[in-house]
């Protein structure tokens, strides 16, 4: 079979990108795509907007966002990327994004109600990532790109630095594919338990797998087993508290629970072990699935009253439900007594004021108690009381392979491949390397796997 | 409340709590900005936001969640099976509402009709008159004449107009949920232009994702043609009933008269509406759709076509000696609409205008 110009391993959003990049200049572009057709796209079928800069409002931007701001918020969300060259790169690249998306076949919708903050920063995906994904295949499609779903590639014949072929494995069937160039876009390892083990111990049995069970790292694995360069903490992931009723894998944003601030969290002991109210939204957001990893059982409660139950997102598992602490307790299996003392002493630390004002940090926070609930504090004393169980829900690792600013894969002496590029997830790390700024993982998918087909493309040119 | 009943509001209860969770179809279309505003979904809800659906079916290629994942999402689907439900619910008598969910019953009834009259033309009609060939004005009585053409024609009409009367103001009362919505004339234009461009019918701007998963305009434009297709005949008559009540001039009427033209513009668009409607029906996706609701399509666009199609080869052929089967034929196919009119899928032009009433008076709170 003659060659293939660019092969792209991974289907998801940086694939699909570096597929339509390449077919621009170049005919023969596959993508192999590990999943089946209905779980195509990776974790991005779970996206739903995308961060990028721009000089003024259009109808879907509230306001302008230039590209310095872009570049505070990242560096004050995540402390400063690894790479500040590529991240300065990806944010120059951003505010060309809507326009490329666009004539691949993407379409726009207002800002979710109750997301009105990020409309100014982030422009959202018309029904989401998944719509999005459709759209990109199509688009692939129309422009004569193979595309090979259950096909997940199980080596890379790299010699002297140089991409011959991929061996793919499908039906016990071993299967060689020749290609030019090759652009790795198979995501993280966030599905690998066995991996997370290696880090985490035990504890990774009850993580919770927000998105796609195909990221196994398996092609990582590979690059770095050929020599590419690590980038990131390999222990680090970024984790958010979900519903501990969620499925393992792949449920995606509808475990995700907004309750914390509204109550108070408990462990499994029945004893409060963090601030609730953190002023800092996005931060807040994300820590406390890490929080909830160090707890026994990685198990922890968010407790309600009826004042506040009403007042975040309606969860997708109904809450247990008690008309006395101690019957709370013991339908969710934690000692009543101690939970009982936690909410009199978080009670009587309250300054009493039964009010929240959630739209920005209230000031009203706990007395004499620690950890101490820094704001929207308010007695939890109004049956029936209310539990949400919560585990720590992955998104994704940090931890991938090096690049250059040309998207080629660098080894471990610091020199690139000749023909290896990567995008996405994968090497995120370059950038990311602790915390996340909503929707840049789309911009750092779709910036590097536009620049990484398009290089590829014009290597396989030659 | 019958047990599957009960199955069918706990499962879109289920459904709808995590697009609740979710809401990321947000933009697609008002079910789900209707869906954020609630929090637990009675039946009203229910019936309310299925017949707010306009069966676009962008959700389901958009939603991660769609079988085979356990959380079993499909919207289109469930809707389209509790919208069924409403209609036999707000239906009369309860004996014919069935036909709603068992589209035999509305083939039956459709099939009744339509054998009544060519029955009765066959036994009333000599052949003789039957195949006289009429011309002049006058024609169309001499073969059937004018009161047995009106009088059963009359009495169809405003019993069916009855019992969607009587639907409508049911289905008004149940589906109110507290107080949220508010009355101005903008929203009701709103409404009635939502109802009549069929807006939503868009997957949010792409077009919907009918029959199959790429989004295009195709289903919205075959509907709008038997929408005004329908109204260009319904315009027909009434114009018809003018001239022969007030000018005193009696059918067939010229070529160039309001009654013809409109009719065979209305005519014309209804025959590729429901032939491109059908085209569709028959290419599309079956994942997202309930089975009983494609039968009742069915038989609501088969009714349709056929009377469009009688009605012009009788305006082609009304000089000729077929002119007294035609006529029998059309007045047989339009017996079958009229009879099936309320326990067929008719019915949702009530139910989704009023739907969308409510949902422009909600939004604007």
């Amino acid at each position: 079979m003659e060659p293939f110009d660019v092969i792209v391993v991974g289907g998801g959003n940086a694939g699909l990108c570096a597929a339509l990049a390449a077919r621009h200049s170049v005919p023969r572009v596959l993508v192999l795509e590990r999943a089946p057709e209905y779980m195509r796209g990776g974790n991005s079928r779970h996206t739903r907007n995308i961060r990028c800069a721009h000089a003024s409002a259009d109808k879907f931007f509230s306001a302008p966002y230039s590209e310095e701001e872009l570049l505070e918020d990242l560096i004050g969300v995540t402390g400063g990327p690894a790479n500040l060259d590529l991240a300065k790169f990806a944010i120059r690249q951003s505010s060309k994004l809507p326009g490329w998306m666009e004539q691949h076949g993407a379409a726009w919708q207002q800002p979710l109600a109750g997301t009105l903050s990020l409309g100014r920063t982030n422009r959202w995906f018309l029904g989401g990532g998944k719509a999005l994904l459709n759209a990109y295949y199509r688009t692939a499609q129309h422009m004569g790109i193979t595309v090979r779903y259950d096909a997940p590639v199980e080596d890379l014949e790299i010699a002297d630095g140089r991409f011959e072929a991929v061996r793919l494995k499908s039906n016990e069937k071993q299967e060689l594919i020749r290609g030019q160039a090759v652009v790795i876009a198979a995501g993280g390892y966030e599905a690998n338990i066995d991996w997370l083990k290696r880090h985490w111990g035990e504890a990774a049995n009850n993580f919770i797998i927000r998105g796609s069970p195909y990221n196994d790292g398996s092609v990582l694995a590979k690059l770095l087993e050929k020599g590419a360069k690590p980038m990131g903490d390999p222990k680090g992931f970024h984790a958010v508290a979900v519903d501990a009723r969620a499925p393992r894998f792949d449920g995606g944003i509808v475990t995700r629970l907004d309750a914390i601030p509204f109550g108070v969290v408990v462990n499994k002991l029945g004893r409060r072990f963090y601030d609730e109210g953190e002023a800092i939204w996005p931060k807040r957001y994300a820590i406390w699935g890490g929080l909830i990893a160090s707890q026994p059982d990685q198990l922890a409660y968010a407790i309600v009253d009826s004042k506040t139950i009403d007042s975040f997102l309606p969860p997708m598992f109904k809450p247990y439900q008690a008309d006395s602490v101690s019957a709370l307790a013991t339908a969710i299996g934690v000692c009543s007594d101690t939970l009982a003392q936690t909410l009199d002493e978080f009670n009587r630390a309250t300054s009493g004021k039964n009010e929240q004002q959630m739209e920005s940090p209230d000031g009203n926070g706990t007395r004499g108690i620690s950890p101490p609930k820094s704001n929207w504090a308010i007695p939890i004393d109004r049956p029936p009381y209310y539990a949400l169980p919560l585990r720590p829900g992955i998104t994704f690792t940090y931890m991938g392979v090096a690049v250059d600013e040309a998207a080629r894969v660098l080894d471990n002496s610091g020199r690139a491949f000749e023909n290896v590029y990567a995008a996405g997830e994968i090497m995120s790390g370059n950038i990311l390397t602790k915390g996340y700024l909503g929707g840049f993982g789309m911009t750092i998918g779709s910036v590097f796997g536009e620049l990484a087909g398009r290089m590829a493309a014009i290597h396989a040119r030659g | 409340m019958l047990a599957g009943e009960t199955g069918l509001y706990a499962e879109a209860n289920r459904q709808l709590v995590i697009c609740n969770a979710c809401r990321y179809c947000e933009g697609l279309c008002p079910v789900f900005r209707a869906i954020e505003t609630r929090r637990d979904f009675a039946k009203g809800d229910v019936f309310y936001l299925a017949n707010l659906c306009h069966d676009c079916r962008a959700c389901y290629y958009a939603c991660m969640f769609t079988p085979p994942h356990e959380f079993e999402i499909n919207i289109p689907r469930i809707l389209a099976q509790a919208r069924l439900e409403s209609y036999k619910h707000w239906s009369w008598p309860g004996v014919l509402g069935r036909a709603f969910q068992e589209s035999w019953i509305g083939s039956v009834l459709a099939g009744t009709a339509a054998v009544l009259v060519i029955a009765a033309g066959a036994a009333l009609i000599s052949p003789v008159r039957l195949f006289a060939g009429h011309t002049g004005p006058g024609a169309f009585y001499a073969v059937v004449p004018y009161l047995a053409m009106v009088i059963p024609a009359l009495v169809l009409a405003l019993f069916g107009l009855g019992v969607w009367l009587r639907g409508g103001v049911r289905s008004w009362a149940e589906t109110d949920n507290s107080s949220r919505a508010r009355w101005r004339v903008k929203e009701l234009f709103d409404a009635v232009g939502a109802a009549l461009t069929l807006r939503h019918l868009d997957g949010g701007g792409p077009g919907c994702n009918y029959p199959g998963e790429r989004p295009n305009s195709a289903r919205r434009v075959y509907h709008a043609f038997v929408f005004w297709g329908f109204l260009a005949d319904f315009l027909s008559t009434t114009l018809a009933f003018v001239y022969q009540d007030f000018l005193h001039r009696l059918p067939p009427y010229p070529l160039a008269s309001g009654p013809v033209l409109f009719g065979s513009t209305g005519g014309i668009l209804l025959i590729v509406g429901v032939a491109g409607l059908m085209g569709i029906k028959h290419k599309s996706d079956r994942n997202p759709s309930f089975e009983s609701a494609y039968g009742l399509d069915h038989i609501f666009l088969g009714t349709l076509g056929v009377t469009a199609l009688s009605g012009m080869l009788t305006l082609i052929f009304r000089a000729t000696s077929a002119l007294g089967v035609l006529v029998v034929t059309h007045l047989a196919c339009v017996a079958a609409l009229f009879i099936t009119a309320p326990y067929g899928k008719f019915v949702h032009a009530i139910y989704r205008s009023l739907a969308l009433v409510r949902y422009y008076a909600e939004r604007s709170q």
